[in-house]
């Protein structure tokens, strides 16, 4: 079955996924500072398969793609946890703030936001975002292909 | 007593009765999951509302108006359960799709019956 | 009689939650003023202290609470495990199709 809409549609579609994604990678990558991180920002992009989806009916068979990113994003997540023990404190400890490295600036009080901090809550704000877009988008594209199983033959 | 400043809580209860409800009585598999979506709303709202101080603004530091500062960790519970219950929202509508391709009905009494 | 029976669960059900509401909030019932919050002030304050972090409940998810997310995350991929393991590709054998169960049960009514 073609599920597929008219041209303007699909045009549009194109159009409008890139300031969808570029604006859910904002929401992810400033998580530390204003309203958002990796689970909000994650559902905006995957909202961006979804229109994809919607337009074109459905998409090409990157399953593959989307499983090594789902899981790439929780082994981080983890390995990111086992940061704490491995640095000399307790599980998911902030080991790398305050420390002057990568995301290790420092911040009091009342501030306009510095985006070189955070220690460890950026990162795993990254991988916790790669893992909810792969596991939305993966859902997505599941229930759109497999939505002909819905036709009972006669 | 003052009810009104009880309006949230109120919400909730009428969130997950209407839930509760749908789930009791509607026979229509896809109904059934509509209802669980209501509760988990409902769970959400309540607690979202017992984060709630009066007057006091959201906990995030940058450019914050003052250092009154509503709980953090329902917000952060709530989080995780949107993203929980997207999920398994979706699992039970793939069941749905499945029943409905073996059964070739989403009623649950005659996909109940088929069994014997 | 189930219906009845499900309608005064359903009544006896919506009572004690509307019950426990009105109790809630200590004596005047306001809505609004927390009364155990030792532990979020704690963490409003030590989010910027130890974590360097300007987003409270960013430092609450990821890190005071950081198992409860792993375990949310693990929850996640499970679920998407779930739906793969149901929409996959298969064949029934023909003792097992269920649709030509269904239809010569519907057929052997008359």
């Amino acid at each position: 079955m073609n599920f597929k809409m008219s041209v303007v549609v699909r045009t549009v579609a194109d159009i409008m996924i890139i300031p969808i994604i570029v604006f859910g990678i904002y929401l992810i990558l400033h998580g530390h500072l204003t309203p958002g991180g990796g689970f909000q920002g994650g559902a905006v992009i995957a909202s961006a398969t979804a229109l994809l989806i919607v337009a074109w009916g459905t998409l090409k068979d990157n399953k593959d793609d989307f499983s090594t990113m789902e899981s790439t994003g929780l082994t981080m997540f983890f390995l990111l946890a086992l940061l704490g023990i491995i640095m000399g404190f307790s599980l998911f400890y902030n080991s790398l703030a305050g420390t002057g490295g990568i995301f290790g600036g420092t911040v009091s009080g009342i501030n306009p936001g510095y985006i070189n901090t955070g220690g460890t809550v950026p990162l795993m704000n990254i991988v916790v975002g790669l893992e909810v877009v792969a596991a939305l988008s993966l859902i997505l594209y599941m229930m759109a292909k497999r939505s002909d199983a819905l036709e009972v033959e006669e | 007593m003052n009810w009104f400043t009880l309006f949230p809580l109120i919400m909730v209860v009428t969130l997950i009765i209407m839930g509760l409800y749908v789930v009791l009585f509607k026979k229509n598999l896809i109904k059934i999951i509509m209802g669980i979506a209501l509760m988990q709303n409902g769970a959400n709202l309540f607690l979202v509302s017992l984060a709630y101080r009066e007057g006091y603004v959201a906990p995030i530091w940058t450019s914050a108006p003052s250092a009154d500062m509503v709980l953090p960790t329902p917000h952060a519970l709530t989080l995780t359960s949107i993203v929980i219950g997207v999920a398994t929202t979706a699992l039970m509508l793939s069941f749905v799709m499945m029943i409905k391709k073996h059964y070739g009905t989403i009623n649950s009494d005659e996909v109940r019956r088929c069994r014997e | 009689m189930k219906k009845i029976i499900a309608l005064i669960a359903l009544i006896v059900i919506s009572a004690f939650m509307l019950g426990g509401v009105a109790e809630m909030r200590g004596d005047d019932g306001s809505f609004g003023n927390p009364v155990e919050t030792e532990m979020d002030d704690f963490f409003l304050e030590d989010s910027q202290d130890h974590n360097q972090v300007n987003n409270v409940v960013t430092a609450v998810l990821f890190d005071y609470r950081g198992l409860d997310t792993l375990g949310e995350a693990t929850v996640l991929f499970s679920a998407v495990s779930g739906v793969l393991t149901v929409l996959r590709k298969y064949k029934l054998s023909k003792k097992e199709n269920l649709t030509k169960l269904t239809k010569s049960s519907k057929g052997g009514k008359k």
